[in-house]
């Protein structure tokens, strides 16, 4: 019944008695697009991504990826977390290898598991480090540590829960560059969740703007249709990017106001 | 061969750089600063307490004997810890080996049993509800009050000090071991489900990994009171070990031999206490 790619029907979430976080959630995403999540901290972008994951269980309503439901976690739906969450024993090699082995265990052979681990390592130009623990590397690499396991289980969706929050801007902005060329190379399908409207502006197909919570829902869905590849200083000046800027940043801070202002 | 080898050999490759064959000796008096900084504070002290209390035991008609008596009376032990005239008349060698033998033995046993017991309660709420106040209770048991149950249980003596060994050590490592499972982040859950692991591979592969130095922690106060035990039991049981070496130089008035004997238990606590330190620091790295 459902053409899209990535079909989130209805999805409401309530962690045991409390007022609804989520509420009645819609949303379809196509293969191939780049889809951000926008919305005041607290709303629940992050319970959804877990719920599209298949980490937490919505109350209500269901997922379907590719015509498959996401009841359980799995390798189909990589998910680059806030915080990396490398394994700190192992090496950035093996903290890599440990998804490839899992995922291709049987496909491919040691020597093929090893040339793949090797090149995903090389999209986000980490093969300098390989033999070096989390502990011993920089927050951005471990950031791009965590992006290439995830790319290394060639998910059907890549999911991104604030992947550059915890970055310095500089840092934050190859990394986005970054992403831009591997999405534009691999042609990934992507859900990202942002706090940064320029992030969102400049990576995303589509901004998903969410209400603020309880209870929120999908506020106002925004198509970015400028052409790729998008380069962010020529972009500053573009008018339909200041005007979808100017959008996002409407909705946020007009028509649904940051939880603070609201109590005050 | 290891297919990372490849990736490796490049950083070796450089060419190493090329050093004249010139002495220096700025690093090696470094060195030597170093180590007289370490060696000389517990040199001195050992000194001023040895001469503290040969002044306090030196006089005649002291009870105890004074640092050189003790030297001149065990100098035959301390020369000779390999002789065997069979029983119980042995070198403090084999008293120690026979010692670290049921240490060994009962120590590993809590260890399997211990990280075993530790994963579960630390895993499982109900486990937990169900074993933890048990556990509150058994531990706070002296290790000696468990000998003559056990005892009774094994009708002989080796296999009851072993138990001793095993009950006394098995608390700390599971309470540890617990604690470490119950702190594994979510984060690495979440990665675990996300890569699709299974029970046994969550377990070894990310549950054991992050809980080793909590695991370690547990090891090493454990096998501090089980040389603690140890010594105790063998007093009461008998036979060869070092424990009974003491109560037996003390039935014989042998003043000079207990007080060596206790130097030695103190040195092979501190080396077991090191030992399990090291190998807690060789298989955590990264981790802590
Ligand atoms: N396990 C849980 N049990 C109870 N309440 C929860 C749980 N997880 C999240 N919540 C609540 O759900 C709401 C949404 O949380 P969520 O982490 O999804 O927000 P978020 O939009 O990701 O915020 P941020 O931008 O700060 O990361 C919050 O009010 C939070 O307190
Ligand atoms: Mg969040």
């Amino acid at each position: 019944m459902t053409q899209h790619y990535l079909s989130i029907e209805g999805v409401s979430m309530q962690f045991g008695k409390q007022v609804p976080v989520l509420s009645d959630l819609w949303l379809g995403v196509e293969k191939g697009e780049f889809v951000s999540l926008i919305g005041h901290s607290g709303c629940g972008k992050s319970t959804l991504l877990n719920i599209v994951a298949g980490l937490l269980h919505a109350t209500d309503g269901t997922v379907i990826l590719d015509g498959v439901s996401c009841e359980d976690p799995g390798p189909d739906r990589a998910v680059v977390f806030q915080n990396h969450s490398l394994l700190p024993w192992l090496t950035v090699y093996e903290n890599v290898k440990l998804a490839v082995d899992k995922v291709f265990k049987g496909k491919k052979t040691k020597q093929q598991r090893h040339e793949w681990v090797i090149e995903n390592l090389e999209l986000v130009h980490m093969t300098h480090a390989l033999d070096k623990r989390p502990g011993e590397i920089s927050g951005g690499m471990k950031q791009r540590v965590g992006i290439a396991r995830a790319l290394a289980m060639e998910p059907k969706l890549l999911l991104l829960d604030e992947p550059f929050g915890a970055l310095d801007a500089l840092t934050r902005a190859n990394l986005q560059d970054e992403v831009m060329a591997i999405h534009r190379r691999l042609g990934n399908t992507v859900l990202m969740i942002t706090h940064d409207v320029d992030e969102a502006v400049l990576l995303s197909d589509r901004i998903v703007m969410l209400t603020n919570g309880p209870e929120a829902t999908i506020g106002q869905v925004l198509d970015v249709d400028l052409p790729r590849p998008r380069d962010r200083l020529t972009l500053a000046d573009d008018a339909r990017y200041v005007a979808a800027r100017r959008d996002v940043l409407r909705f946020l801070y007009e028509r649904q106001r940051p939880p603070a202002e609201k109590a005050a | 061969m290891d297919p990372r080898a490849r990736y490796r050999a490049v950083a070796f490759d450089k060419p190493a750089p090329f050093a004249l064959p010139s002495f220096n000796a700025a690093p090696l008096l470094a060195f030597t600063k170093r180590a007289a900084a370490q060696v000389l504070p517990p040199l001195v002290m050992v000194l001023l307490i040895l001469g503290i209390w040969q002044l306090a035991c030196g006089g005649t008609g002291s009870a105890l004997p004074p640092p050189t008596k003790v030297f001149k009376d065990t100098w035959p032990l301390i020369r000779d810890p390999f002789f065997d005239r069979g029983g119980v008349d042995k070198g403090l060698f084999w008293h120690i080996i026979a010692s670290l033998r049921r240490v060994a033995l009962g120590f590993s046993l809590a260890a399997i049993a211990g990280v075993g017991l530790g994963v579960l309660v630390g895993q499982s709420k109900l486990a937990m509800r169900g074993l933890d106040p048990i556990f509150q209770v058994l531990r706070t048991v002296p290790p000696l009050a468990w000998l003559p149950l056990s005892l009774a249980a094994f009708k002989q003596t080796d296999p009851s000090a072993i138990f001793v060994i095993f009950i006394t050590a098995i608390w700390p490592i599971i309470i540890n071991t617990a604690v470490g499972v119950r702190a594994l982040p979510q984060d690495y859950r979440n990665v675990a489900r996300v890569l699709g692991l299974s029970h046994f591979e969550m377990f070894t592969k990310i549950l054991l990994p992050a809980t080793v130095p909590f695991i370690f922690t547990g090891l090493r106060i454990g096998v501090g009171l089980s040389w603690l035990a140890i010594i105790a039991a063998e007093m009461l049981i008998g036979g060869v070990g070092i424990g009974f070496f003491i109560w037996d130089a003390w039935n014989s008035s042998l003043i000079s031999e207990i007080i060596l004997a206790l130097i030695y238990v103190g040195l092979v606590g501190v080396c077991l206490d090191r030992l399990i330190a090291l190998a807690g620091r060789f298989v955590s790295k990264g981790t802590a």
